[in-house]
Order: structure tokens, then C-alpha cells, then sequence
């Protein structure tokens, strides 16, 4: 029994499609047996909300009289990228605010950055613009400051090149002295563990082998429809998998965009990690159609089939070394602690299945009022792809 | 007897006297003291908690009024912001007497228990939303 995107697409352009959460649906599959679910079900929706640095935006100012092309420019005092055309920028995630001390005085608290300067655009706010150029014939002016929000640009649009990590490494802190980390403060000889995946709701632990997400899957972006235009940085799909298929690492990464005038503040949230950085927590919420009973079978996984990697963030993450301390399932590490090396450790999350079980259900609700339509992909994310490292060649003097 | 957490604000001018001594002494009342900081233009910031009888409390209360001072009953120096929290849960390892905490563990709710909270603001450092704010 298979269904095509045409089908799910009427019937959701006819107020029937029968649409369930991730989380609903392993219940429903339980009670009716793969089959009879199969037939019945069109479209399950997953979700994620967490911290992705990967992300940043691409802005069109529009024209001053006189014109300028603008070669350096900061909002909020936060830097753009201004090598592209005359009045475009890109505001990455993870750039800091000008004069920010960083970690001169360690632990840096990095109050404002790139994603505060993102969440402040969708949220409305005024932001100040401030640009440099060295001016040229058709360009002559050299210096602009004044203040704008999103309706005054021409277009905002998201482009994050990577985005929703297939699972994610637990991150634990074996040494003496308690370390900062894009997850979170890690105390002293593993006094705390952090994870940061949907788990039983993440969109690709959903569709571990990328049957439906690829290039051209139709996502919501922070409520806004928005796209997969690629594959993510550092998609590596060659990594090892439980018998389940799902992988026990980091794996697929998905590169996305939208249109930023369409997103809801909620899920645009600009974050700082102390003694680490900036970064933007963003929601994700990916329809995936139910073709056949194995795509459908693949999104009742649960958090007790999925297993993550715990890491040692003070000496092995940062050099290298691939050592794996323990591996749990996502259940034992919702249960607030699990035991590792003979020891009780308290495990929290940085995203957040929360705000995740809330996307599912307003994408839910999107698709069974019409409003969200899913789209076929138009090439697969690669299955094959491993990942390299960088070799230092030459005389560094 | 009962139990009321305050949070008083002095400006300069009274931030020499002994108040909380007159709260002990006068009013019979058992002080427990969270925070206190005096800043470089002199203002007091005080966080504490007051045990004694209903009548007693009402009374102190009304001679707090006596003073220019600013009396923020039952809001404490640690502000939680709900619509800040994205109810990721990282704060919740920091917390020692778990003021943060999940409270429902089907959606992984957050909630802040302002009663349980010690003030020890290791919330603030732990948060990477900002929900977390002290108040000085």
C-alpha cells in the first residue's frame, strides 16, 4: 500500500488529511497495528528547538539618496558580512558584538550578539544601522547611521547552512575544574551531563535514511514556509547506527531558508552561552508524508530506541581523541540522571522538547487546515558521505 | 506564625539606618537575610524573609511605611521570565533547592517556585535564554 505526495497534497487541499505529532502516532501505530496505519495516516510532523550557530541572515537595506555601497557595516553594533552587492549583508548567529570583551575576563557573559540582532528583527524592534564605504563614482557616499526594522527592508531572508542535527554528542566534563560549552556549563568531575536533541520528535531521527527530507522538502522555519536548499555542513551519513537505523551521533545536518517577515518571535531566540558565545535557538517543524508502512514505521521511533554518545567535553572533544565514555537512550537521559563510570549524574537538555511538542502541533494544525502543503524533494541527501578533517600542511611561521 | 518573603529598595537617605534591627527587636519577627548590597551611590537592596505572627508582620509592614522605602512583598531579588524561557530544562542541574524544576513531565514544562528559591543566582549564569534576572 503506497501513497505519492499528489495524494496527501488533495487530501490536504480537502480538509482530510489525517495528520498525527511524533509523538502521537507511536501510540496510534501500537493500537492499529503498521498497516491499517499506513492507510490511514498521511502525515506525521516533527519538530525541534535548540541552539543552531549555524544560522544567520541575508538583509536588503534598499537605496539612500545618495547611493552607497556599503563595504562594512554593523547592526546593533554587531558586525555584517558586506562582500556581496552594494546594499546586501549577512548577519551570522554566532558574531559578536563590537568591543564585547569575549573571554578576556573569563568567564565572558556575551550579552548581544548576531542572534539577539536576528530575534530583534523578527520580533520588530527598531535596530540601529551603522556602514562604511570608500565610495566610488556611482556610489559616492561613505558613511550611513540610522535607525530601521524588518518592514523597512527589502527582503530578510534566513540561510542556515546548517541546521537540525540528526542526533547530538551528551556532553560531560571528566576534569577537575568546571568548563564553559556551547552546551552549557559543565561542572567539575561530571557533576552534570547535558544532551541536546528532540529525540522521539526529531526530524531526522524520524527519517533516519532521508526517504522524504531532501532537497526541496517544504519546511516551517520559525513559522514561516520555508525550504531545505541543501544538504547541511557537515552532513555525514556514514556514521554507526542501531538496528534500528537511527544513528548514534551526530550524522545529517540539513541547510534552510525563509523568509524572515513570516516568522514568530517565540521561536527565534537569540542565546548566550557563558564563557562560550552567541548563538540562536530556532524552532524547525518538518512534515514527513507517509508514503508507505516503512516511512511509517521509521517515525514510531521512541526515545528508548535512540542512543547518543556521552563526551568527555574537557580533553576529548577538544582534541579529538573519538573516545566514548557511555552511551544512553534518550529515555534514561529525560529521567533527569543516569549512571556513568559508577557514578549518578544529573542530565539536563539545551533543547527543548517543549517548544518542539508545540511546533509539531501548530504544523499539525497548518496541514489540517490547508495551509501547509508538502513538497517532493527534488534530490536526496547524500547516504554515503563521510566527513574529513583538516590536515595542517606547511610551515606555519 | 507565618512567613512572608520581601524585597526592599532604600534610597540614600535611609540607607543608614537599623531597620532590620528594629524588625527584631520591636516587631519580634525572625529575619532571614538572602542578599543585601549597598551600592556607590549609597541605595540599599535587601532580600529577605520574615517569620512572626500575622499581627506582628502587619504591623513592621506599616512601619516599613514609615520610611521611604520600596516594599516589593513576595517578589523576590531573582525575577523568572516566563515568556523568555524556552523550557529547555538547562537550569534545572543548577539549581540546589530545584525552584526551577519541570513540572510537567509529559511536555518538560518549566516552572519557577519563587518560595523554594535560595538566591543564590546560579540560574542567571546558567540560562542562555536571559530568563533568569536579579533584581541587584
Amino acid at each position: 500500500m503506497t501513497k505519492t505526495y499528489t495524494e496527501i497534497n488533495e487530501k490536504i487541499a480537502s480538509g482530510k488529511a489525517v495528520v498525527l505529532t511524533a509523538e502521537e502516532v507511536i501510540a496510534y501505530v501500537d493500537k492499529h497495528g503498521l498497516e491499517t496505519a499506513a492507510k490511514e495516516v498521511d502525515v506525521v510532523t516533527t519538530a525541534t528547538f535548540g541552539p543552531m550557530c549555524s544560522s544567520g541572515c541575508f538583509l536588503n537595506f534598499g537605496h539612500s539618496t545618495p547611493k552607497m555601497r556599503i563595504t562594512e557595516a554593523w547592526i546593533n553594533d554587531v558586525m555584517a558580512y558586506c562582500g556581496i552587492a552594494a546594499v546586501d549583508v549577512y548577519i551570522g548567529a554566532t558574531q559578536l558584538r563590537h568591543n564585547d570583551p569575549a573571554n578576556m575576563y573569563h568567564p565572558g557573559e556575551f550579552r548581544y550578539g548576531g542572534g539577539h540582532v536576528i530575534e530583534d528583527l523578527v520580533a520588530g524592534k527598531k535596530l540601529q544601522l551603522f556602514g562604511l564605504s570608500y565610495g566610488t563614482d556611482d556610489y559616492p557616499r561613505r558613511e550611513i547611521r540610522t535607525m530601521f526594522d524588518i518592514n523597512d527592508l527589502n527582503q530578510a531572508i534566513m540561510v542556515n547552512p546548517r541546521n537540525c542535527y540528526q542526533n547530538y554528542n551528551v556532553a560531560v566534563n571528566v576534569s577537575d575544574k568546571r568548563i564553559y560549552t556551547y552546551l552549557g556549563i559543565l561542572r567539575a568531575r561530571m557533576r552534570n551531563m547535558t544532551y541536546c536533541s528532540a529525540g522521539q520528535l526529531a526530524p531526522l531521527l524520524n527519517d533516519p535514511y532521508y526517504e522524504t527530507i531532501g532537497v526541496g522538502t517544504s519546511v516551517w522555519l520559525a513559522g514561516a514556509r520555508g525550504i531545505v536548499y541543501a544538504q547541511g555542513t557537515q552532513h555525514c551519513s556514514l556514521v554507526e547506527r542501531s538496528e534500528n537505523g537511527v544513528p548514534v551521533e551526530g550524522a545529517g545536518t540539513l541547510a534552510l531558508s525563509a523568509n524572515m517577515k513570516e516568522m514568530r518571535p517565540e521561536f527565534v531566540r537569540g542565546v548566550s552561552f557563558k564563557g562560550y558565545g552567541v548563538s540562536l535557538a530556532l524552532g524547525v517543524g518538518i512534515p514527513i508524508p507517509i508514503l508507505n508502512p516503512e516511512i511509517l514505521r521509521r517515525t514510531t521511533v521512541r526515545d528508548r530506541d535512540i542512543q547518543a554518545c556521552v563526551i568527555d567535553y574537557s580533553t576529548d572533544y577538544p582534541e579529538k581523541t573519538d573516545r566514548v565514555l557511555g552511551r544512553f537512550s534518550y529515555e534514561e537521559l529525560r529521567s533527569g540522571a543516569v549512571e556513568l563510570m559508577g557514578k549518578k549524574v544529573p542530565v539536563t537538555s539545551l533543547s527543548s522538547y517543549n517548544k518542539a511538542l508545540k511546533i509539531c502541533n501548530l504544523l499539525k494544525s497548518e496541514i489540517e487546515d490547508g495551509h501547509f502543503f508538502l513538497s517532493e524533494p527534488s534530490q536526496r541527501l547524500p547516504l554515503n558521505q563521510g566527513m574529513k578533517s583538516l590536515t595542517i600542511t606547511g610551515a606555519a611561521r | 506564625m507565618i512567613t512572608k518573603k520581601i524585597y526592599l529598595y532604600f534610597p540614600k537617605s535611609e540607607t543608614e539606618k537599623p531597620i532590620v534591627y528594629q524588625l527584631v527587636k520591636d516587631y519580634d519577627l525572625i529575619v532571614n537575610i538572602f542578599r543585601a548590597k549597598v551600592t556607590p551611590e549609597e541605595e540599599g537592596y535587601l532580600s529577605l524573609e520574615v517569620t512572626g505572627s500575622q499581627e506582628n508582620i502587619t504591623r513592621a509592614f506599616a512601619f516599613l511605611g514609615t520610611f521611604d522605602v520600596v516594599i516589593h512583598a513576595g517578589n523576590k531579588g531573582v525575577h523568572w521570565d516566563e515568556s523568555r524561557c524556552s523550557h529547555c530544562g538547562a537550569c534545572v542541574v543548577h539549581c540546589p533547592p530545584a525552584a526551577l524544576a519541570i513540572v510537567d513531565p509529559h511536555t518538560r514544562t518549566i516552572a519557577f517556585n519563587e518560595d523554594r528559591c535560595i538566591e543564590c543566582l546560579a540560574c542567571i549564569a546558567a540560562c542562555p535564554f536571559g530568563a533568569c534576572s536579579s533584581a541587584f
